[in-house]
């Protein structure tokens, strides 16, 4: 279901994948990744927020230089899941999910797969653009419906003006 | 067909040229203001907040251009690299009309006394070009005035007791408090700090023909969508354009500062926006396009006569680059601190810029701007806590709305090795060669801020907060948006690159009139003093004018 939610309507160039430049494959590694950043629970996880969308569209615009980054390191992810757990990371549990990702972050990850990149290097961008794709304004792509501000309590839509608004009034 | 010759070039549209502009303007110089940047408005940021002048993860919204302006940056270990606009190590302002005015936070404040002699209050500093200014604040105060009521400043320094005299208050009240400074006035009265209004360039009532501020939460880093954030684009260079007495071409960049035979200059190169060069000739150039751009334009300014570019006979020029070292603390608390009123800044003290024991200078304190959520998740990572996870998404949504953090600029110590210097290789898309910026900060800042944030976090514990950490300063170049001291004033021409009154060493007709020439850089956003500095020499540029 949180495939389903990550697909977009971007303008692909074939029948194959719905996404601008991310692969279908990619994007479901994308969408269980993300969603361990920032989980769903009684609000919405990034995949729900359009993360994949966000990070989808950038990379066809001013993040266009992390392309080859974020292709070398989805198949690193996919590499290592199937040398840890014999599965691909989209399909494990949650808690090997977290546990290969913890591995990531500190650089333990199986050795042989992050050679194109550094671990520690990919994750950093995952965490930066899943932050921003969440937290960030839905004009890019993600922070779907302002999910982050109905989850953080910040009047929506977004108010110019004070008319109305009584600052004495407490 | 060339173009008419004026009396004054005035390089840069920003917070010094627009000033310097409008007053040669005004006394009846004919004035052409090269800007490189546009004319920006709030359709340039939309109330983009990852895309704006704080937040740059998806570039810039003021300029310059990203990829037709690079830097190269070399870092402590030697390591140079190529840097962009929109990456931290370029060490950006804006390049628009109104330059950093634009889009800033707009704190209006005036240096103390003290940032004026630092080297006569503190004595010298190894390691450091720490000295004295060559005026004094005196000199400055009544262009502070006129810069506070000609540009438009709301606030109330009554109460703060360490503040430099004024003879006149402020020409606006300050905006109605929001809920943090209500939260941290009471607090730090009871430590017996000295809380006030901070002074801004922002229209709390109706002035100057222009809407008073509407508290929206979209102010430092953005274009102000009822016009009441004041900037040199919409006071300074409206009027210089209405005496008729000046032209402003945007996007235009200039590439050398022309001079002939004799040494005196002659006027500028630039490319306007075709791309065509073209020769602009002056009576005089003032250069005002902030410390990095001023100095590179100096350097690249090479002739038989100036083979290190222009007033760099004892290589000063691009010397003693200086920011501020930001630092401060975060509190937590379990009530509710904020309610979406802007700017959020609203509340300092000034109890630590001077006077602490075994240190040099210091710093105001002042509550933070409205945080965005991004920003928020960016800048308030509290130790101990994940950055990722359920636990991460847990923190940001209990404390979003439960957070305040109180920081403030650093007097930094300047130092001759950072620098900016023009690339041997690198030129930009007009073939000029870039800026080349290296060096460090002094290991004095850091204690400086081990200090103030120590006060921060008391005033924040004091206040309720359950949580609070600090935050420290790095010892990498500074520079930034508060970028200062690359020109800088002094008597002797063998350790300055201006004199007191601006104007070049070595030649008559050279005057550099922004940040460049702070030879110190107080504790505190130095915008105001830039102006006051520009309507000081442009005073004293148009009764030598007169004279002559």
């Amino acid at each position: 279901m949180a495939v389903a939610a990550a697909t977009g309507t971007g303008l692909g160039c074939g029948a194959k994948t719905p996404w601008r430049f991310l692969t279908v494959d990619e994007a479901r590694t994308l969408a269980a990744l993300c969603d361990q950043i920032i989980p769903p629970d009684e609000d919405p996880g990034a995949a729900w927020a359009g993360v994949v969308n966000y990070i989808d569209r950038q990379l066809c615009g001013p993040l266009e230089e992390l392309r080859g980054s974020y292709r070398a390191g989805i198949i690193a992810v996919e590499q290592s899941s199937r040398v840890l757990y014999g599965a691909a990371f989209a399909d494990l549990k949650a808690d090997q999910q977290t546990e290969l990702m913890t591995q990531m972050e500190q650089g333990r990850a199986p050795a042989e797969a992050w050679k194109e990149i550094p671990s520690q290097r990919f994750f950093d961008l995952l965490v930066d653009h899943t932050m921003q794709g969440f937290y960030g304004d839905p004009r890019h792509g993600g922070n779907r419906e302002g999910a982050c501000w109905k989850m953080l309590g910040i009047p929506y839509p977004p108010i110019r003006g004070r008319l109305h608004f009584d600052v004495n009034n407490k | 067909m060339a173009l008419k010759h004026v009396n004054a070039v005035v390089v840069g549209a920003g917070a010094g040229g627009g000033v310097v502009a409008k007053e040669l303007a005004s006394a009846g110089l004919s004035v052409v203001l090269l800007e490189r940047g546009k004319w920006a408005t709030p359709f340039d940021d939309l109330k983009d907040d990852l895309r704006n002048q704080r937040t740059t993860v998806l570039g810039n919204a003021f300029g310059p251009e990203e990829d037709r302006n690079p830097r190269v940056f070399v870092d402590e270990r030697g390591h140079e690299q190529v840097v962009k606009p929109s990456s931290g190590a370029y060490n950006n302002n804006a390049a628009c009309v109104g330059g950093g005015t634009l889009s800033y936070g707009a704190m209006a404040w005036r240096f103390m006394e003290k940032d004026f002699r630092m080297r006569s209050t503190y004595g010298t500093v190894e390691g450091s070009t720490l000295d004295d200014w060559p005026i004094s604040y005196q000199d400055l105060e009544p262009y502070y005035e006129k810069a506070e009521w000609e540009i438009g400043v709301s606030g109330d320094d009554s109460n703060n007791i360490f503040k430099a005299p004024r003879k006149r208050p402020l020409p606006m009240p300050p905006l109605p408090p929001n809920r943090e400074y209500e939260i941290l006035k009471p607090a730090a009265q009871r430590l017996g700090f000295h809380p006030f209004d901070i002074p801004m360039l922002r229209n709390s009532v109706p002035y100057n023909g222009r809407a008073a501020c509407m508290r929206c939460r979209w102010c430092v880093g953005f274009a102000c969508e009822v016009n009441a954030k004041n900037g040199t684009q919409n006071t300074a260079i409206p009027a210089a354009l209405a005496t008729g007495n000046c032209e402003l071409r945007t996007e235009c960049i200039v590439k050398e500062i022309l001079t002939d035979e004799q040494g005196r200059v002659r006027g500028v190169a630039y490319f306007d926006s075709r791309p065509r060069l073209e020769e602009q000739t002056a009576d005089l150039v003032v250069v005002s396009g902030s410390a990095n751009e001023s100095a590179r334009l100096l350097l690249n300014s090479k002739s038989r006569m100036f083979p290190n570019g222009l007033g760099n006979r004892y290589d000063w020029v691009g010397r003693n680059l200086q920011g501020h070292a930001y630092t401060g603390a975060v509190g937590l608390f379990d009530f509710e601190c904020y309610d979406d009123l802007g700017p959020g800044a609203g509340i300092a003290i000034c109890d630590f810029s001077h006077g602490n024991k075994g240190l040099i200078g210091g710093g105001m304190l002042a509550n933070e701007f409205i945080r965005l959520p991004y920003q928020f998740v960016r800048n308030w990572q509290p130790p101990g806590v994940p950055r990722w996870g359920l636990a991460h998404k847990q923190y940001v949504r209990q404390y979003y709305r439960r957070s305040i953090g109180v920081m403030g600029p650093v007097q930094e110590m300047p130092v001759f090795e950072s620098r900016v210097e023009v690339d041997p290789q690198v030129k930009d898309y007009w073939g000029i060669p870039v800026a080349r910026l290296s060096g460090h900060r002094h290991p004095n800042d850091q204690e400086t801020a081990k200090l103030l944030s120590s006060k921060a976090q008391a005033w924040l514990k004091e206040a309720g907060a359950k949580t609070t950490w600090t935050f420290l300063p790095g010892l990498g170049l500074s520079g930034g948006q508060h970028q200062a001291g690359t020109c800088r004033m002094g008597d002797d021409p063998k350790t300055s690159v201006v004199d007191k009154f601006c104007r070049v060493h070595d030649l008559d007709n050279l005057y550099v009139v922004d940040g460049s020439v702070h030879v110190t850089n107080g504790g505190f956003n130095p915008v105001l003093t830039i102006m006051a500095i520009a309507y000081y020499a442009s005073d004293n540029l148009v009764k030598s004018w007169r004279r002559s």
